[in-house]
């Protein structure tokens, strides 16, 4: 058995480094791995409360979020993709021409 | 503490420091390799706390398809292997571990307030073999499943309709 609350600890610290990772990193492909953090740390919340509880729900939640992330990164490098041939560069700061 | 609570916290240290070389590497292609190490951890997390069947999932998926998909973006781009040249901006930086670690300070506290370290109930059980999470999957859960599904073939139609080169009217 492991304490729910180390579980919730080493996602949130997860969730902050992927907070950090979005934030500071303006390599296109490197925030879309930031995201991936993010994203499995809310996985080890719900395997987390699943465990916890007693209810396999979670579990299916978790796989869903797998399933969507699976899509979101295959999307996401397409378009990385696009505007690395449209533009030559994969910075974040400059892909702004929907911003004004 | 129990074994199991030493393995979690052996594993969620390696995993969290693989995590911060992730997000701090400056080789795009290391980070990836970082990511790897920090997935599986998590994966093995999964595996230590009875998910054995999201567990798997998740080592297949994560670290068998999406980083080996990322590996790809980075070739396809050629993202500037080696130094990355476009992390030169120290007040990024510095605003994002400004954030970073009041989102982790708050996150924290209210957890442990609500979660205290003595008071939370352990599982006794093991919860979700594949057997217990397929039947929740294909019983209760069907319709949700079908939806998913449907949403990975819009996306995979949607990437190949993205990435593909424009050759004349289609």
């Amino acid at each position: 058995m492991i304490r729910l609350p180390l579980i919730l600890l080493f996602s949130t610290f997860l969730f902050s480094v992927g907070i950090y990772g979005v934030l500071a990193r303006r390599n296109a492909v490197m925030v879309l791995m930031a995201i991936e953090l993010m994203l499995n740390a809310v996985n080890l919340n719900l395997i987390g409360f699943s465990a916890a509880l007693q209810d396999v729900s979670g579990q299916i939640f978790a796989l869903f979020v797998i399933a969507v992330a699976a899509a979101e990164v295959g999307i996401g490098l397409a378009i990385v993709i696009l505007l690395f041939r449209n533009r030559a560069s994969i910075n974040v700061d400059e892909a702004d021409l929907l911003k004004w | 503490m129990t074994a199991q609570e030493y393995a979690f916290l052996v594993v969620a240290v390696i995993g969290g420091l693989a995590a911060v070389a992730v997000v701090t590497a400056r080789n795009v292609v290391h980070a990836a390799l970082y990511l790897v190490v920090a997935l599986a951890c998590i994966g093995v997390t999964f595996l230590l706390v009875g998910a054995e069947f999201v567990g798997w999932t998740q080592i297949l998926i994560y670290v068998g398809a999406i980083v080996i998909l990322f590996l790809f973006g980075l070739m396809l781009t050629k993202a500037p292997i080696g130094r990355d040249t476009l992390d030169h901006l120290p007040q990024n930086r510095i605003v994002g571990g400004v954030v970073s670690v009041l989102v982790f300070l708050g996150l924290a506290g209210l957890m442990l307030r609500v979660w205290p370290m003595d008071s939370t109930p352990a599982s006794q059980q093991v919860l979700g073999s594949t057997a217990v999470v397929g039947e929740s999957l294909f019983r209760d859960y069907v319709l949700p499943f079908e939806v998913v599904s449907f949403l990975l073939l819009a996306a995979l139609i949607g990437a190949i309709v993205l990435a593909r080169k424009d050759e004349g009217p289609a």
